[in-house]
Formats: structure tokens, sequence, C-alpha cells
């Protein structure tokens, strides 16, 4: 019984963090039709630039280090996002593939000046001593990193369906993902709401960078790619577009993967995860909860 | 006629100069590290030879059938690792290995193809995507100690003929790798001048109106798909003789994107143009590497030394301004440069 809560507890983690990527991806692809491949490298850049502040602030208490690092983890994923989407996605609004094809040359290049500036080699993360501790949950123990990355999720999850069904925003970031011509012949400017989705995912993203450095306890310039690929898969799965779809599928593909990988054999898992899209997409193209169109 | 009469003309004598190129005792200073007729020369050259040939075959289904497939390093990851383990593990012999891995190299590509092409757009792009980690992620988990796992899979001494092994006959690797392009250029422009290549570019143009034509446009997808993931195999097959082994690091996403870095670098669509990225693209890559210990950079301040040292930096951010500046690729500039007399 405690190993089954353990792989649980540890697969809903796994999936929040799958989770916190997945949203930008697919709120991005949903209003803009972009697959943003730089969304990897939002997530490492702010991991990176969380791990300095905490190191900057090494004397100071580990709570008021943690949050800092949180904070700046935040702020410089969403900052780096949206200036992406101003100097680089934004002049090719017409061609799409070239816009796909900029934040691939975008994910190449930061991830190699990360790790020409830290080495590849991955570093570790100080945190809290809680944070590294254990709690006991129906007899098994957990560790502390599982439960913040999981409420964190849960309340992100919570904010942007708040933010998307009842705010004016919200309206036209679901109005433009419905239709965007429509949108814009409203009167209504699109292109603001676009810089809103990259600011939003990439903040996520940043999230995501820094709890991910404490739920594995290193950063490594390697994660945010592999991380991608995996928030690729659960978007895919959950059906582009849908928040509620991706959190579907993040807890499915987090779940699925660490129970065969535990029951079954190391790597299992994981196979069974791309088989699942593999399945999903050809008897459902449009993903779990996505609008056949 | 006649401007192809010239442009064979270039070619050929192209061609000749690399054939005789291992006999040119010449040291190139800043371009090559070596004397063109040494070792390491010759293999980054062969090496470049094979990119561009892969970047070649990537071009087939991405530039000329419009198909954005994001599995391509699994079809090149069969040719590394299919003949590396019947050489290497089983102990073939060379003909007997590479007989298999042109089996292989037809079948998986022909029933991958048949399941991926069911779908289309981004959710072929994803299918592809998968059906490529999940060779990745078999490579890593090392089967039966096969692949070797993440350390890869070296070829070791006495399991390739004579005349391949050993730093000596580089320059028959280096040919090899050289027939090797020339042949990929020769089947696909004449498989994208052929009736079906036609059927090809018209589909990446407008894909029902083919369909209303009375032809059907999966068969003619599958086909670009074999013939692509067959050529991309070839392409792994010499890589595996230039580096006397196997790494995982081929079957990667990431693998695939460098090879549609190239494409796009070169020109998307066109045969010399996907040819050159690949060519450019590893010849940066490996040079850029040696760039980055030159002395004259290591004296240069940490904000700039930095950033200057990562060829995958540099190589990105080129990526990046030609996708903003330059759409058309490379190939488009000497196109440009060309027209412009005959406009005057």
């Amino acid at each position: 019984m405690s190993t089954i809560v353990l792989l649980a507890v540890t697969g809903l983690g796994l999936g929040a963090l799958y989770f916190l990527v997945a949203a930008g991806l697919s709120l991005i692809w949903g209003l803009m039709r972009v697959l943003n491949f730089a969304h990897g490298a939002f997530f490492t850049v702010a991991s990176y630039a969380a791990w300095s502040a905490s190191q900057a602030l090494a004397s100071a208490s580990p709570w008021l280090q943690w949050f800092v690092a949180l904070l700046v983890g935040m702020v410089t994923g969403g900052l780096f996002a949206t200036l992406s989407e101003a100097v680089l996605i934004r002049p090719l609004y017409q061609r799409h593939i070239g816009q796909v094809l900029v934040t691939v040359g975008l994910a190449l290049a930061t991830v190699a000046l990360v790790e020409g500036g830290f080495g590849s080699d991955p570093r570790p993360v100080s945190m809290p001593a809680w944070m590294s501790a254990t709690s006991p949950l129906f007899g098994a123990a957990i560790a502390n990193t599982r439960i913040v990355a999981i409420v964190a999720a849960a309340l992100v999850l919570l904010l942007l369906l708040f933010f998307l069904r009842r705010t004016r925003y919200g309206l036209i970031v679901r109005a433009g993902v419905e239709n965007r011509a429509m949108v814009s012949a409203l009167g209504i400017d699109v292109q603001r709401a676009f810089t809103l989705v990259f600011a939003i995912g990439g903040t996520a993203a940043g999230l995501a960078g820094v709890l991910a450095a404490t739920y594995y306890g290193t950063i490594d310039p390697a994660r945010g790619t592999s991380m991608l690929i995996s928030a690729f898969i659960v978007v895919v799965i959950g059906g582009l577009g849908s928040i509620t779809g991706s959190a579907l599928a993040a807890v499915i593909v987090g779940l699925l993967q660490q129970f065969l990988n535990f029951y079954a054999a190391t790597g299992v898992g994981d196979f069974a995860v791309v088989i699942l899209l593999a399945v999903v997409l050809l008897v459902r193209p449009a993903g779990l909860l996505g609008a056949s169109s | 006629m006649k401007r192809l009469r010239g442009g064979a003309l270039v070619l050929g004598v192209i061609v000749l100069v690399a054939i005789v190129l291992p006999f040119l005792h010449v040291p190139l200073p800043g371009l090559m590290e070596g004397t063109l007729d040494s070792p390491g020369t010759l293999n980054l050259l062969g090496l470049c030879f094979v990119f561009g040939a892969l970047a070649l075959s990537y071009d087939v289904v991405f530039g000329y059938t419009g198909l954005l497939s994001f599995g391509h390093a699994l079809y090149f990851a069969t040719g590394v690792y299919v003949t590396a383990i019947a050489l290497a593990r089983w102990h073939w012999s060379m003909p007997q290995a590479l007989a298999l891995t042109a089996v292989v190299a037809l079948v998986l590509p022909l029933v991958l193809g048949a399941i991926c092409l069911r779908t289309r757009e981004i959710s072929f792009a994803m299918v592809t995507l998968a059906f490529a980690e999940a060779g990745s992620l078999l490579v890593l988990q090392n089967p039966f100690g096969l692949t070797g796992g993440e350390e890869g899979l070296a070829l070791g001494a006495g399991v390739l003929p004579a005349a391949l092994a050993g730093v000596v006959n580089t320059r028959n690797l280096y040919w090899i790798a050289l027939a090797f392009l020339v042949v990929v250029c020769a089947i696909v422009w004449w498989a994208v001048n052929s009736p079906p290549g036609r059927v090809w570019q018209a589909i990446r143009e407008n894909e029902r109106r083919v369909a209303v034509l009375g032809l059907n446009p999966y068969l003619y997808k599958l086909g670009a798909f074999v013939l692509s993931g067959f050529l991309a195999s070839g392409a792994g097959v010499v890589y595996l003789l230039l580096q006397g082994g196997a790494n995982p690091q081929v079957t990667t996403a990431s693998f695939t994107l460098t090879l549609l870095v190239m494409v796009v670098l070169g020109g998307v669509g066109t045969l010399w143009g996907a040819v050159i990225g690949g060519i450019v693209y590893e010849y940066l890559d490996f040079r850029l590497v040696e760039l980055s210990n030159a002395s004259a950079l290591q004296n240069l301040p940490a904000v700039l030394r930095v950033p200057l040292s990562e060829p995958l930096f540099i190589l990105g951010t080129l990526f990046i301004v030609l996708v903003l500046f330059v759409p058309g690729g490379l190939g488009s500039l000497f196109r440009r440069a060309n027209r412009r007399p005959a406009n005057a």
C-alpha cells in the first residue's frame, strides 16, 4: 500500500512539472499555432537565474533564499518569453514555419550559452531543510518537494482557469483559440494577447524550472529539452489548446511512467508513454479533450 | 539546355577535384587543421559528405513533399545501429550486415510511415517524434546488451575489412562517402524530376487538389517517406564506417532538429541547398570547436569568449538570422547573385 501511495505521489509530482511546462505550450499553440521549441529554454534559463540568485543570497535564511529564487525564476521565465515573442516571433507573423524555426534556433543557442557559462555538469541546489525531508501520508514517507510541486501546479491550474473563464483578457484568449480571424475582425488587438500568452507560458515554465530544481536537487542544461519533449507529449495527448486536457494528460503520463518504471522495468514507463501518444493520435487525432476541427 | 550543360560541367569539375583531393599534400591554414591529405581532414570531409547526403534525404520528405517529420534520426540511427550490431555483436561479414540493414531500412519506414501518414501536419510531426523517441529509449535501454546503451557501440579491431580499417585507409572511407553523396544526389535528382516526384511537390502545394485529380496522396507520401528513410539509413552506414562506432547521440530528437537546421540553412526544397546546408553545418560544428581553443579567443573577455566558444550558440544564432532575413536559405543567396546580371 505504502509503495502504491509513494509511486502515485511521485508520479503526480512529475505530472505537475509536466503540466507547468505544457500549459504555456498549449496556450501558445492554441492561440498562435506556433509549436514553441524555445519553451525548454525558458525553463532552463529560469532555473539557472534562480540558482544564481540563491547563490548570491547564500548568507540569508534558507526560506528567504528559496522564495527569492522562486520569484527570480518566474520573472526571468516571463521576461525572456515576452522578449522572444516581441523580438523574434512577431516579425514573422505571416510565416508560420519561420516562427517554429526561430524557436528551434533560440532553443539551440540558449542551451549552448547556458552550457558555456555554467558547464554541462549538474549543479546541486540548496534548499530549506524541510524541502528535503519527508512527510508521512497513508503510511508512506512522501518527499516534501513532491507535495510542493503538486500544490503549485494545482494553484496554477486554478489561476489559469479563473483567468480564462472570468476575465476579459481570458475571454479574448479563448475566443482567439476558437477563431482568431473573427476576433481581430471585431477590432480586438490579438497581438497583445499573443504577448500575454507568451508571458504567462514563460512564467509557468520558469516556475517549473525552479520547482524541478528542488524536485531533483540539481539543475543541468539538458533537462529543459527532455522536459519539453515530455510536455509536447502531454499537450498532444490532452488536446492542443485545452488547459484541462493538458492537466489530465499530465496526470496520466506521470502516473503511467512511475508505475510501469517500478513494476515492469526501468524505461518501460517512458516507452509506454510514447506508445500512448501514438495510439491517442491515431484513434483520436485531436487529443483527449481537444476540439475536433 | 545550355545552362544545364554548363551546370553539369561545373559539377563534373567539382567531383573530379573532390576525387583527387586525398593526393594533394597542401596545407590549408585556418580552414583545416592538417594538410588536405591528412587523415583528420579527410575524415572531416567524409563526415561533411555524409551529412550533406543525410540533409538531402530529409529534404525529400520535408522540402519536396511538405511533411514535417520529427523522426528522421530514427532512420539514420537504424543504418548506424543495425550494421554495427550485425558486425560487432554477431560477427557477420560486411555483405551480410549490409543486406540485413537494407531490409530493415526498407521495412521500418514502410511500416511506421504507413501508420504515421494516417495523421497530418502537427499530429504527423508528433507521431513521428514519438516513434523516434521510442527508438532512442530502446537504444539507451541496451536490450540484450546489443546497443551498448549510453556508452554506444565501438566496432573494435578486426571487425571491418582491412581496406576500411585504420588511419592509413581514411582516404578509402573518404571516397566511399564521396561516392555515396554523388549517388544520393543522383537518386534524389532523378526521383524529384520523375512523375511521382512531381506529385510530391504538388502535394506540398495543395494536397486536396492532388486528391481531386484522382491520385492517391497517401501512396505518394508513403513512397517519399520510404525513399527518404532508406537513404538516411545508407548515410548511417557510411557514418558508422567513418566514426568506427555507434553513439546514442544520433537517435535523439535534438539530432533531427539539427537536420532541420541544415536543410533550412541551405534552402528548403532545393537539391543543392540541402547538400550545402549539411556540409556547411557539419564543417562549422567541427571547426568552431577548434576555434574555441584558439589562442586569439582565450585572450578575449569572458562576455565574448564564452558565447564564441560554443559552436551551437553560433550556429543557432546564425540560423535565427537566416530565418529572419534570408528566408530562402544560403542557396538563395547564390541564386540571387546569379540572377542579377541576367536582369540587367
